[in-house]
């Protein structure tokens, strides 16, 4: 069974992509994750700087789903090359650093850095974290912005660069369509939904921030749609997430046109959802006599229903 | 799910085969545990590793504490024998067992999940220990055979004055420690409501005693993927930084918590 799929000049053995903010830095799962056995592995937004990040309360389980508002708590690029990069090389991961900034030449110079370390495979650029004021949404809220970010990144990388784009916004492939005139290799779609949840007892926000971004199966079907409007209005590849938690997930993300995909969220309910996903993968194509995993990028049948005979 | 012992209304103890995590368990571990995904909760919860157990000196079991409060530990609550429970551990940094001084442990209400299995081992090691534990009501503490039985001294307070003291198990623990002498030690170690653990580490500081607080924060993962269950730790230039809990604790020094950033 092939289960290649490429993004820009990056091949990767299978579409299943541990999603940025719900993997760490990777590192903390080796015990329990064969990380050379997963497509990639997006690790937690960097800025050039560490930073702290919101108080607790940072997360809260709403149906189906969870909110969170963490603020980009992280040690900053240069403790990553450092400390976390090494033991990730080592184990043969194919690491996609997502990247932060609160100005153009922030995410420039992180992207330098990055991409003068063996054993980074992609930059990922983090334009959409609705949780922090500074930096990532406000580019990834303006068609001008995104384009700003894409371009500066562009300029000092080899890398496969991959904007990561925010579902808060109304028509997202014009966001795509920014992207890759900008030089985006690929983007990736959704990061979280803008979000609030009430305790009504204490009358409090369930979260110290007050606002925090929804993911889970909640926000599936949403993120379908929009990874489908966007397969329709780019070329490049589109790496899709949103509430993926098995095989099936993955394949309807691959049929509205993603090539890869990233899981988060379940990954904190079972985080040995990945052999689970992969080998329903590989019995997905077996049952349907398929050979290729790229076969069902797209593939989604949309001509008219046949009539039922009565 | 081995057995679901129910010990009141509210608290129950759940035995699990899980062997392997009993192999490897340090006191003051977690695990997290989840009895089926609903549309409300599909998270798994922390919950420290209680008894470890043997037969024929064989560990052939663990157990969890649990006491009912929301959807997950009302399902746990439910669980019949035979129910499949998923369980990841063990997980955590443990206690501190090396000391040679006298351990005191504090624990209010479900907080003595901990400290069974910390007793054991301090009982292996012939370490003189004394059990601080509060409840609200006399029926609501458990297990007082069990720590007698390895040779722990207990000081009881109840809120209603039913068994013990009457009032919070910190006003007993005051009074221990104003009649320790200058020459003698104690090593104290906690777990219960966040607002108790504050106040066992400032009185161990205020008398000049080592402590571990083992602290309880709205978990995600468990396994430092998440960043959600972070706690405000003191780093060398005594500045606050937020350490996740899963990883980093669940066991803590209780002067290096900056409670007042809690």
């Amino acid at each position: 069974m092939d289960l290649r799929v490429t993004i820009g000049t990056l091949e990767l053995p299978n579409p299943i992509i541990a999603a940025s903010g719900c993997f760490g830095y990777g590192v903390e799962y080796d015990e329990i994750v064969d990380l050379s056995r997963l497509g990639g592995v997006a690790v937690k937004g960097l800025f050039l700087k560490e930073r702290d990040g919101h108080p607790p309360p940072r997360i809260a389980e709403t149906p189906a789903g969870m909110l969170n508002a963490i603020g980009l708590q992280g040690i900053g690029v240069h403790r990553f090359v450092r400390e976390k990069l090494p033991l990730l090389r080592e184990r043969g991961a194919r690491t996609i650093v997502n990247i932060c900034g609160t100005t153009l030449d922030e995410y420039a110079e992180v992207a330098r850095v990055l991409s003068d370390h063996e054993g980074v495979s992609a930059l990922e650029l983090n334009i959409s974290c609705p949780n922090i004021k500074e930096g990532g949404i406000q580019f990834g809220c303006s068609l001008v912005g995104t384009a700003q970010v894409t371009s500066a990144v562009r300029k000092v990388t080899r890398l496969p660069v991959i904007p990561k784009l925010t579902p808060n916004v109304t028509d997202v492939p014009s966001f795509a369509r920014a992207a890759q005139e900008s030089g985006a290799d690929a983007v990736s779609l959704v990061n979280t939904f803008l979000a609030m949840a009430i305790d009504v007892e204490t009358r409090r926000p369930k979260l110290s921030n007050l606002l925090g971004g929804l993911s889970g199966p909640a926000i599936r079907p949403i993120a379908i749609r929009m990874v489908w409007e966007c397969f329709n209005a780019v070329r490049i590849p589109i790496l899709g997430m949103g509430g993926i938690t098995d095989a099936t997930d993955v394949i309807e993300f691959m049929l509205a046109g993603s090539t890869a995909v990233q899981i988060g969220t379940a990954n904190f309910a079972d985080p040995f959802v990945w052999n689970k996903v992969l080998d329903g993968l590989d019995d997905y194509l077996r049952r349907h006599q398929m050979t290729r995993v790229t076969d069902l990028i797209g593939q989604i049948d949309t001509s008219p229903r046949k009539e039922v005979p009565v | 799910m081995l057995r679901n012992t129910r010990l009141s209304d509210d608290y129950n103890v759940l035995t699990l085969a899980a062997p392997q995590i009993g192999e490897l368990t340090q006191p003051g571990q977690f695990v997290m545990v989840k009895a089926g995904v609903t549309i409300d909760s599909i998270l798994r919860r922390p919950f420290s590793i209680f008894e470890v157990i043997r037969e024929r000196e064989r560990i052939t079991a663990i157990s969890i504490l649990n006491k009912r409060a929301g959807t997950n530990t009302r399902a746990l609550y439910a669980l019949e024998t035979g129910d499949q429970v998923a369980c990841l551990g063990p997980l955590g940094r443990p206690f501190t067992t090396l000391s040679a001084r006298h351990a005191w442990m504090v624990a209010g209400g479900v907080g003595l999940a901990p400290f069974a299995t910390l007793a054991e081992s301090l009982a292996s090691s012939a370490t003189p220990m004394t059990l601080f534990y509060g409840a609200r009501r006399a029926r609501e503490l458990f297990y007082l055979e069990y720590f007698e039985r390895l040779g722990a001294r207990l000081v009881l307070a109840t809120e209603d004055g039913s068994r013990g003291i009457r009032g919070l198990v910190t006003v007993p623990l005051e009074v221990a420690l104003a009649e320790l002498g200058s020459r003698d030690a104690a090593m104290i170690y906690a777990c219960g409501p966040e607002p108790m653990l504050e106040a066992v580490a400032t009185l161990a500081t205020r008398y000049g005693q080592p402590s571990e607080v083992s602290v309880e924060r709205v978990m995600g993962c468990g396994l430092g993927g998440c960043y959600s269950c972070v706690v405000p730790v003191r780093d060398a230039a005594n500045e606050s930084r937020f350490v996740r809990s899963c990883i980093g604790g669940p066991v803590f020094n209780g002067a290096d918590i900056m409670w007042e950033k809690c």
